[in-house]
């Protein structure tokens, strides 16, 4: 069985990582069950529900759909990371304030969808987006609990706070998103983790 | 942001100074979920866990002829391969039946099946092994011999001689059937100018909770205890459970319930596989977890509705309803689902139509048939959807019959706001509600007359909206009169313990659970405010049998009006025993007392004279220093079940607007609105949201939700890929009102809102989209999920 194994370095949540792991991992397995991150969760195991969402050299992946192997040389955020660097902490205040969660469990993955649109959207120097266009790109994420409304309204909030503010807000650090097209177009070379791949990025 | 703005306080048994009653508190529980820091079943791990897969049978009906473990047993990492006769040696059989369900019949199921598969899904044989990719692995290793065996399917034709009966010993295909009348129903049709007939199909669909169930059994022979950690509703019904089919005792049990992944109803049931689970366990001395993936739980997470209602209106030309008669046909699993049984949505499609007008003339057949799908079992709303979009849809078939608006021919019909207490045409007992005030309080949300003008505009542009309403009514706060007076070991009280820390914080057990829905936030709010501390000192402690007090959990929309008032009313008694001690302290009389804000004050004009926490530390540290014979008691309980009236029923209505695109048949829902009328509002935010939520799953229902079966009883569409459920860009903004009619069997005054938005929201739609086409001539669209094709079929273009 030894073919099916394979010794991967990675970086998850800036810190450096060696594993041995089967071929067939997923990341979301990888990161769940061998490395302890369980705020990502499995929902559907076939791309549809968004609960594994994490992030992979900045851009957001289903973990359900990227091989533990594939990672090999990049760099992994996950819910975790992203709350210990503050870099979502308004989008995380203004889902508490407005209960845009219940259950929690689509919670991990649709604030990373919300904060790479929304990141998306400063990095274009672009306009908060419309409530339909919030929909439309939060429509990767599955929650059965809230009916949206509340999330939609969340992250509406953060947009003008964030979009309209004259200087950008307070607690964000290491905006790593990008637009999607460039996860297609990456360079199949990636960075080594040795070579830093994000922990620059990584702000106390 | 658009937050909820907070609701007067309109209670004066509520009105204590600091009140959390009525405001927008933020739920404790939240910020760790933001951070990924939940503790859900499917996260928990134990030292020597192991993990089970099962192998479940892929035809519908099926006899096991022989299973050939040989090659699994040896697989790596196997521990053990395990048959439904090897498992009914450590866990018994049940029957899903209750004695106040009259003729309820079901046969006995067993954690694995034994000799024959009922259902595609129903598990034959369970692999345990070291992780579960091995379990997994060596699952594919099992030889199972079918003999396929034909498969009922079709609920129209299950009590014919023709069909098979799925257990033999039964009879007959018939699990249980209700016929009810009330006055005079053919009186009421004699009377009638207009009748009106239609037959409506509700989709089977089910929960699609984001976590699926998942559950971590850990037998300990050393002390000879089960601790199962389970995502569930009701812990302590599970314990009694687990102990009556393993042979333990009940105090051997331990259930854990911490975060949830969401649950609707679908957590609430006895399902096989984790009866299995918790089995193994026992049999393997050692933790065993099972977690369904999505597949499994398309097969067998509980599925709901598919219903058949043939179903009648007489109505007079002058807008009187007469008469209702209707005929509900629904087809289930092969068993009655245990404990509560696959009964009861039936029973409540019989109890609820009609339940909104002053007609009493009443005429309902409802049958339940046993399929070779799925089990079916209660999911939010139990029947409510059914009963709610028949009546509703007679309602506006028959206010088009007779050329009336929709809303004035409930206005002549709903139930006078004065006329409480008041009976549906079933029987069912109100003690107050607020149709008439509600339908007023929509028709100004929404600007109806606008709604209607714009209608006729845009229909020259060939642009067709519709606007549907459904008033409902909603069960909640069940006594024992739910399943109890049945014979199940399911608790209709509840109760709270409160407890003042020795640093002056409140700790308070409560036997309901937090499902996400925010009973963590409504409890604290009760204990903060009825006790007297902010509420950032109040800790709520759930879903542990060892460690919280006797109770039903979370189901039926009582957690807030039950669960709340007891810790309403705990935390009162501590306040009265905190009081006990100040006065020793301060040589004052108790009643002159009051807390507030955490600190004992002079009752009549707030003079504050003694922090709680120095109260805690002069009774735990420093007891030497009150009067001799004086014992402080800084712990109370207390318990609540509803007295005066079976259920609390809550009411309200919906209205839904939509765009219906005549070319495609596409379905925009474009806005909804909701007034409910809940009682006592604990907490707007909570409650909106719950409206919301509920409302979107009715929207599934609606537009896009249903397991879709062949005529061998195989699931098409069990992927989430295939079955479609509601995601943003299809929602609508859904806004939500009030009104207040509190049930004065509690303090509180709080009655349940969990379920009112999925009650409604579906019949609200499907009349919407009636309403649109109705101009064009097009044939009335009775079956839900509206789905395009159904559209294109109704304006004759398909």
């Amino acid at each position: 069985m030894t073919e099916h194994f394979r010794s991967i370095a990675l970086t998850v949540n800036g810190e450096e990582v060696r594993e041995t792991v089967e071929a067939r991992t997923s990341l979301v397995d990888f990161l769940r069950d061998r490395l302890g991150l369980t705020g990502s969760h499995v929902g559907c195991e076939q791309g549809a529900c968004g609960a594994c969402t994490v992030r992979l050299d900045g851009v957001t992946v289903r973990g359900c759909l990227v091989l533990a192997v594939q990672c090999a040389g990049s760099r992994v955020e996950t819910i975790e990371g992203v709350s210990d660097t503050g870099e979502i902490a308004d989008l995380q205040e203004a889902f508490v304030r407005r209960n845009a969660l219940q259950c929690g469990f689509c919670t991990p993955g649709m604030l990373l969808a919300a904060q790479e649109l929304l990141a998306s959207r400063e990095h274009a120097g672009g306009d908060v987006p419309s409530r339909d266009e919030i929909r439309a790109l939060l429509s990767g994420s599955y929650c059965r609990c809230t009916g949206y409304q509340a999330i939609v309204d969340a992250v509406e909030a953060v947009a003008r706070m964030r979009l309209c503010s004259p200087s950008p807000s307070s607690g964000r650090a290491g905006v790593g998103s990008f637009p999607r097209q460039e996860l297609a177009a990456r360079a199949p070379t990636l960075p080594s983790p040795a070579s830093g791949g994000g922990k620059e990025e990584r702000t106390p | 942001m658009k937050i909820t703005p907070d609701l007067p306080s309109e209670l004066t048994a509520l009105d204590r100074p600091n009140s959390y009653i009525g405001r927008a508190v933020p739920r404790p529980n939240l910020k760790r979920l933001t951070q990924g820091r939940g503790q859900y079943v499917s996260d928990v791990t134990l030292p020597r866990m192991a993990h089970v897969a099962f192998v479940r049978s892929p035809y519908a009906h099926a006899r096991i002829a022989a299973i050939d473990a040989a090659a699994a047993k040896a697989a790596p990492g196997v521990i053990a391969v395990v048959t439904g006769a090897a498992l009914a040696k450590v866990i018994t059989p049940w029957v899903g039946v209750l004695t106040h369900l009259k003729g309820i019949k079901s046969a006995p199921q067993h954690a694995i099946a034994v000799d024959v598969a009922h259902w595609q899904g129903e598990a034959v044989a369970a692999v345990v092994a070291r992780t579960r990719a091995e379990a997994e692995d060596a699952r594919a290793l099992v030889i199972v011999d079918y003999e396929e065996l034909a498969a009922v399917t079709d609920p129209e034709t299950a009590l014919d001689a023709a069909t098979p009966v799925i257990h033999p010993a039964l009879g007959d295909n018939l699990c249980f059937e209700r016929r009810h009348t009330a006055g005079d129903p053919d009186g009421g049709f004699a009377q009638a100018e207009e009748v009106i007939e239609a037959t409506f199909r509700f989709g089977r669909h089910t929960g699609v909770t984001n976590e699926p169930r998942a559950i971590v059994a850990d037998w300990n022979p050393g002390d000879e205890r089960l601790t199962v950690y389970q995502g569930t509703q009701a812990p302590h019904m599970m314990q009694n459970l687990f102990a009556k089919h393993l042979g333990l005792d009940e105090h051997q049990v331990r259930v854990i319930t911490k975060d949830v992944g969401g649950s609707f109803g679908i957590k609430v049931h006895t399902y096989a596989d984790e009866m299995a689970t918790v089995g193994l366990a026992k049999l393997l001395g050692r933790p065993v977890k099972f977690v369904a993936d999505r597949a499994e739980s398309f097969v067998t997470d509980i599925h709901a509705r598919d219903h058949r209602v043939r179903a009648k209106i007489g109505v007079t030309r002058d807008g009187a309803i007469t008469a209702w008669e209707i005929d509900d046909l629904t087809g289930i699993g092969p068993y009655s689902v245990y404990p509560r049984t696959s009964g009861i949505e039936a029973n409540q499609v019989v109890n609820l139509v009609g339940g909104p007008y002053t007609c009493k003339n009443y005429r309902a057949l409802a049958r339940v048939v046993f399929q070779n799908k799925n089990v079916m079992c209660q999911y939010r709303a139990v029947g409510h959807p059914i009963a709610t979009h028949v009546t509703e849809s007679l309602v506006e078939l028959a206010a088009a019959r007779i050329g009336m608006d929709p809303l004035e021919l409930r206005r002549r019909n709903l139930i006078p706001d004065d006329a409480y207490p008041a009976q549906g045409p079933s029987g069912i007992r109100f003690e107050k509600l607020s149709h008439h005030e509600a339908l007023a309080n929509l028709d100004a949300m929404m600007n109806y007359a606008g709604l209607r003008a714009e209608q006729t505009r845009l229909r020259a542009q060939g642009i067709y909206r519709g606007i549907g309403f459904a008033s409902f009514i909603e069960v909640t706060n069940p006594s024992a009169a739910f399943y109890g007076i049945g014979g199940a070991r399911i608790s209709a009280q509840d109760g709270a313990t409160v407890r003042l820390d020795a640093a002056g914080a409140v700790f308070c057990h409560t036997g309901v659970t937090e499902q996400g829905q925010g009973a963590e936030a409504v409890i604290a709010q009760c204990v903060a405010s009825s006790f007297g501390v902010p509420i950032e000192r109040v800790r709520v402690i759930t879903g542990d049998t060892d460690n919280v007090p006797y109770g039903g959990g979370t189901w039926a929309s009582r957690a807030a009006g039950i669960g709340g008032e007891a810790a309403w009313q705990a935390g009162k008694a501590l306040r009265a025993n905190v009081l006990a001690v100040a006065g020793q302290v301060l040589q004052a009389e108790p009643k002159s007392l009051d807390i507030r804000g955490g600190i004992v004050v002079d009752r009549a004009d707030g003079r504050e004279r003694i922090g709680v926490d120095e109260i805690a530390r002069i009774a735990y540290f420093r007891p030497d220093t009150l009067p001799p014979g004086f014992q402080a008691e800084l712990i109370a309980t207390r318990h609540y079940v509803p007295k005066a009236w079976p259920f609390a029923f809550t009411n309200g209505i919906q209205a839904s607007h939509v765009e219906v695109d005549i070319e495609t048949g596409r379905v925009t829902l474009l806005k909804h609105w909701c007034i409910e009328d809940c009682g006592t509002v604990i907490n707007p935010q909570l409650v909106d949201e719950q409206v919301r939520g509920g409302v979107v799953q009715g929207l599934g229902a609606a537009l896009f939700e249903r397991c879709e079966y062949d005529a061998r009883g195989q699931l098409l569409n069990g992927s989430m890929a295939d079955y479609l459920v509601p995601m943003a860009a299809e929602m609508p903004d859904i806004e939500v009102g009030h009104v207040v009619s509190p049930t004065a069997d509690s303090e509180l005054g709080a009655k349940g809102a969990g379920e009112a938005g999925t009650a409604g929201a579906t019949g609200a739609v499907a009349n919407a989209v009636n309403d649109a086409l109705r101009v064009l001539g097009a044939r009335e669209i009775t079956e839900v999920p509206i789905m395009p094709e159904g559209v294109l079929r109704a304006v004759g273009r398909e």
